[in-house]
């Protein structure tokens, strides 16, 4: 999805991991992602480079949709819809 | 007649590649087991920090932690009773527990982890000390080599309380390293 696309997506549940590094920002996923149904939108801000590469490879792992990243300034907004 | 034993034939090299592909298929579980020996900060920082990726992607984790990595399961705040006089020295020379871990490189008598520390809250990485925490929420197994646990004369009841750990032996981690998709060894 392009940045203007992600800008009007709906998002289910927004979580701010800028305060944490590696493995930190996949952890907060990985501890949110129950509480949204499926289908459902979720944005992680993270503030760690990694975290762009990292989510999606997670998204490929459990089969939740990855579906783009908008780099704002100093972080970054990670999208991923759940299978 | 020779129809017959044609298709007997096929049958039973359609049982057997069966029994290869269950085989296969139950052979590796999406588990990721590590055989821990250092006990250095740098290499036990790694190991957590890779543990906690894989329990974050749903991969079972085991770690089997022996030798110098065993001074990082210490409690300090436990005195074990009864130790003969080597045990003792042992336990005098060797850090106890996670937050007295030396560097492999840049140690600077102590200097090297201070400024890694320092380093981590401001670059805002979890300490080693939260790590272990968030690895016992995520249900990672630590699993102690009770030999090399007799050899640096550590006891069990000088180690950290954690929800998952237990003691065995090296075919334990043979046995685990064996149905894991990922094997490591630091």
């Amino acid at each position: 999805m392009t940045a203007e696309e992600l800008k009007s997506v709906v998002v289910a549940r927004t979580i701010d991991a800028r305060g944490t590094a590696c493995p930190g920002p996949l952890l907060e996923a990985k501890k949110h992602i129950g509480s949204i149904g499926a289908g459902d939108v979720m944005e992680i801000l993270s503030a760690d480079e990694g975290t762009k590469v990292d989510i999606p490879k997670w998204c490929g792992k459990q089969g939740h949709e990855y579906l783009g990243t908008v780099e704002e300034n100093g972080y970054f907004k990670v999208y991923m819809k759940k299978k | 007649m020779e129809d017959n034993q044609r298709l007997d034939v096929q049958q039973l090299q359609i049982e057997e590649l069966k029994q290869k592909i269950e085989k296969l298929e139950n052979g590796r579980k999406d588990q990721l087991s590590i055989a821990i020996v250092s006990g250095d900060l740098d290499k036990v920082l790694a190991a957590m920090v890779i543990s906690i990726a894989a329990a974050a992607m749903d991969t079972q984790v085991k770690l089997f932690f022996s030798f110098w990595s065993l001074a990082a399961l210490r409690d300090p705040k436990k005195h074990p009773k009864g130790k003969d006089f080597i045990s003792k020295m042992f336990g005098l020379m060797l850090p106890k527990g996670k937050n007295k871990l030396s560097l492999s490189k840049m140690n600077m008598g102590g200097m090297g982890p201070k400024m890694i520390s320092m380093l981590m809250k401001k670059q805002n990485v979890m300490s080693l000390e939260k790590m272990f925490t968030e690895a016992g929420e995520l249900g990672i197994e630590i699993i102690i080599c009770e030999m090399s646990m007799g050899l640096m004369g550590f006891k069990r009841e000088e180690m950290i309380d954690y929800p998952n750990l237990s003691y065995a032996g090296a075919a334990t981690f043979v046995a685990d390293a064996g149905e894991s998709s990922i094997q490591l060894f630091i």
